[in-house]
């Protein structure tokens, strides 16, 4: 649980806000509360806000969680993989904690992540951090001054970055995928319409099976020297 | 009856992000993998991180400059071998700092 404290602190405030916004928008703080406690996926919780206020149908919103979640599948096959034979109910429970921050800080731990406590562990700092900070900003008023709310927007992109870094030194292989992953997401961002008007969870789906699919291709053979 | 129609949309919300992170979990046995697809999973952790953070990374504060500043400090700290939280405090520290001054 220690090694998910981070998450735990990143997810917080983005879960007052959420938790903010949810009551701004009329929702009661008991539904926001329970959407945090039982869907626990960041994005597609502020997209179901956005769309319930604008008076979407529950269907349609339904149908968007699950094409912004659907990123989540390379996620639990990439876990599965390193997890190895487990009990089907430790896959479970481990599976409902999978976000793309926990996902990538135990997958970056190749001494523990075969060990389901530990992954669990990270997974229940992740979303006590992600349920109490809904509590904590659909129950209260007041939010935090503008400059902190700015600075610790950095705090899961700092993470990511943290998470990223090291894996690259050394590795060819990551490196490329890296640098390709960069270029198509950039081009997904500010590249022709057709491309930019693509939802975000499936350009990170898309994206990663591209660049992971020719970096399979080009470097077929596990490097010696590969800082996994 | 509003309460019923939130619960519903709550656990219909529940339902559809929980399959595609129990499903391969419980389905994918993985030792029977063919190695080209062995390395392709060992690839999603780098290109999932790196499509989260760019350019998500520039829209993360109040403006993109102080981020693209919190954003190399951060480089720098993980590329030197810092630990995780330096790296994330030291990221924040330099937005704070960029924007109090700026």
């Amino acid at each position: 649980m220690k090694t998910g404290l981070p998450i735990a602190f990143g997810y917080f405030p983005i879960a007052v806000a959420f938790g903010l916004l949810a009551k701004a928008n009329g929702l009661p703080a008991i539904t926001s509360i329970l959407m945090s406690a039982l869907v626990f996926a960041g994005a597609s919780q502020f997209i179901a806000v956005n769309l319930w206020a604008t008076g979407m149908g529950g269907g349609e919103i339904i149908i968007t969680t699950f094409l912004v979640n659907m990123r989540h599948f390379l996620m639990s096959a990439t876990l599965a993989r390193r997890l190895g034979p487990q009990p089907p109910k430790v896959k479970s429970l481990i599976a409902f904690g999978i976000t793309d921050e926990t996902f990538s800080l135990v997958v970056m731990q190749p001494e523990y992540n075969r060990v389901p406590g530990f992954v669990a562990g990270v997974n229940t700092a992740a979303y006590l951090g992600w349920v109490l900070g809904t509590a904590a900003g659909s129950l209260l008023v007041n939010g935090l001054p503008a400059v902190i709310q700015s600075s610790m927007g950095l705090a899961l992109y700092a993470m990511f970055i943290g998470l990223l870094v090291p894996g690259l030194k050394g590795s060819k292989a990551n490196v490329t995928v890296f640098g390709l992953t960069l270029v198509l997401s950039a081009l997904a961002s500010w590249g022709p319409s057709w491309l930019t008007a693509i939802g975000k969870g499936w350009k990170v789906m898309i994206i990663t099976v591209i660049t992971c699919s020719l970096g399979a291709l080009l470097f077929p053979e596990e490097e010696v020297k590969d800082a996994k | 009856m509003q309460n019923s129609q939130d619960l519903l949309l709550v656990l219909g919300m529940a339902a559809v992000t929980y399959l595609p992170r129990l499903l391969p979990m419980l389905l994918l046995s993985t030792d029977k993998l063919p190695p080209v697809l062995k390395r392709f999973f060992d690839f999603v952790p780098y290109a999932v991180l790196t499509t989260l953070i760019f350019p998500e990374i520039l829209f993360s504060t109040a403006q993109p400059a102080s981020a693209a500043v919190g954003g190399v400090i951060a480089f720098s700290l993980a590329y030197g071998g810092k630990n995780l939280f330096l790296v994330v405090t030291g990221g924040i520290g330099g937005v704070f700092l960029w924007e109090l001054l700026f």
